[in-house]
């Protein structure tokens, strides 16, 4: 192939995939009317799902963001075949298809499950409740932020470390005083995926904590819901849902460069 | 004082050392691979022995039962690049070890140190924009400001360009003199000998000869002992 020919097959390229990836999102804004849109706003659906949403999506990030730091810290720090064993497992949701997440949720965790049966008996129900979304953002959400992690935590100088801890610091400080600042950047980007990832999860929360409105149905289920009655009212959600996932992003880029100092 | 005699296996490198330091310079020479930085990881306890002794002023540091951690050993270090912390200004790295004194107080002492060091200037640089020859002052000082026991330094010298290395080694010996703490100093570079009180060869993960410039001189243990020590080195510094 010639260098124009070449040329001209990466620009087609480009163009078809652009237009195929911009398309739908454009589609959901240009084909509703002003009217539309502010109906959809008061759309009594739009409200406690709103609000779900962002609590539980914040609440699921804040616990993989916790837990997640600390194992991919010990898992880029060692090598051998536990490390690798983690860090395969704590991969395995991002392959998993959502909709067996949430069976395999019910399993271990509802009302006749291996754990759920337990808790049960101690008078505790986790499967539809607002746990039970947080429980499922956070499953199908985590390996986005633990690979981030990890891949951070391996760049970060052993020999900074080191020094830490010959300056009088334990192994604690030198985490938090040398890694985390120096893999902030990176741990913010993979926080963010996290959080999108966990703001749009809809197959594993039907499944493993049902579709009640105010308790367990987020945007994505109120789309779903509003799609079966009113497609309009549904494409008018689906776009504050869009405008939402945007401003977050746009506030975690901001702390990203910040982090970055620049 | 500092005292071990270790036994360590590194991989290839059987590591295996007898030394004893007072209040002088060591300056630890060797080629490459010959387990001079791992002897200082060692002692700086980065790396676990597999058996030895370990003491520093009559107390131990390792031993059959007893693994005292680095931040507890009072063995300050800088590493062959520096490993000054990024994220971090001048005045903030030095006083990244001063965690035990009040708040108020660090940067304080930290600012006296950098003076000490002819490094006041870089107290707000960010380190991205320094010299070699200034992350060096920055990196000492930083070791110097948490009144270690011992100092251990890696290949000072050996990311800094000749004129910057002729002046800063000037000035680590007027220092080294001055703070009269046991010192090790790895190098593999014959024009840090001006800065020893003593030297030691290391081949393969042992300690082959060691002792004054004139005695290692004198009676050469091997081609690079000889090369090491040769006279005409001392004038080119």
């Amino acid at each position: 192939m010639n260098r124009r020919a070449w040329n001209l097959v990466q620009v087609a390229a480009t163009t078809v995939l652009v237009a195929f990836l911009l398309l739908p999102i454009a589609a959901l804004a240009l084909t509703l009317g002003w009217r539309d849109f502010l109906a959809g706003v008061r759309h009594p659906l739009l409200a406690p799902a709103l609000r779900l949403s962002l609590t539980t999506s914040s609440s699921s990030l804040a616990l993989v963001v916790f837990l997640g730091s600390l194992v991919a810290w010990w898992v880029a720090r060692h090598s051998g075949p536990l490390s690798r064993a983690i860090e395969a497992i704590t991969q395995l949701p991002a392959v998993i298809p959502p909709a067996v997440a949430g069976v395999g949720l019910l399993l271990a965790f509802g009302r006749r499950g291996l754990v759920g049966s337990l808790l049960a008996r101690h008078g505790y129900g986790l499967a539809f409740t607002t746990s039970a979304v947080i429980l499922a953002e956070a499953f199908v959400s985590a390996p986005f932020f633990i690979q981030a992690a990890i891949a951070a935590f391996r760049r970060v100088d052993e020999n900074l470390l080191t020094v830490a801890r010959s300056l009088g610091a334990t192994p604690f400080r030198s985490f938090v005083r040398v890694a985390l600042p120096l893999s902030a950047p990176a741990l913010v980007a993979g926080a963010a995926m996290s959080w999108a990832r966990s703001l749009g999860e809809f197959g594993a929360t039907l499944l493993f904590a049902g579709n009640l409105t105010g308790r367990t149905q987020t945007l994505p289920l109120a789309v779903y819901t509003a799609m079966e009655t009113d497609l309009r009212a549904a494409q008018a959600l689906a776009l504050i849902m869009v405008v939402v996932a945007f401003a977050v992003l746009l506030v975690l880029r901001r702390m990203y460069r910040e982090a970055l100092g620049a | 004082m500092l005292e071990a005699r270790v036994v360590k296996r590194l991989g290839a490198l059987d590591l295996a050392f007898d030394l004893s330091v007072g209040p002088e310079t060591l300056v630890v020479a060797g080629p490459n691979g010959a387990g001079k930085s791992s002897m200082l990881r060692v002692l700086l306890g980065a790396v676990r022995p597999d058996s030895g002794r370990i003491s520093l002023d009559g107390r131990t540091l390792f031993a059959a039962r007893i693994d005292v951690p680095p931040e507890d050993r009072l063995i300050g270090y800088v590493p062959q690049d520096y490993a000054l912390f990024p994220h971090l200004d001048g005045i903030e790295n030095v006083a990244f070890g001063l965690a035990h004194l009040p708040r108020r107080e660090r940067r304080a002492h930290a600012g006296a140190w950098l003076e000490r060091l002819g490094a006041a200037h870089l107290a707000h640089r960010r380190i991205a924009e320094l010299s070699g020859g200034e992350c060096q002052r920055l990196a000492l000082a930083r070791a110097l400001a948490r009144e270690p026991r011992a100092l251990l330094l890696d290949e000072p010298f050996a990311s800094l360009d000749p004129s910057a290395r002729r002046e800063l080694r000037a000035s680590l010996r007027r220092s080294l003199q001055q703070w009269r703490l046991p010192a090790l100093i790895v190098s593999h570079d014959p024009d840090d000998a001006m800065l020893a009180d003593r030297i030691a060869v290391m081949e393969r993960g042992r300690i082959l000869q060691q002792g004054s410039t004139a005695e290692l001189r004198r009676a050469p243990a091997s081609a690079f002992v000889a090369s090491f020590t040769a006279p005409e080195r001392e004038t080119s510094s």
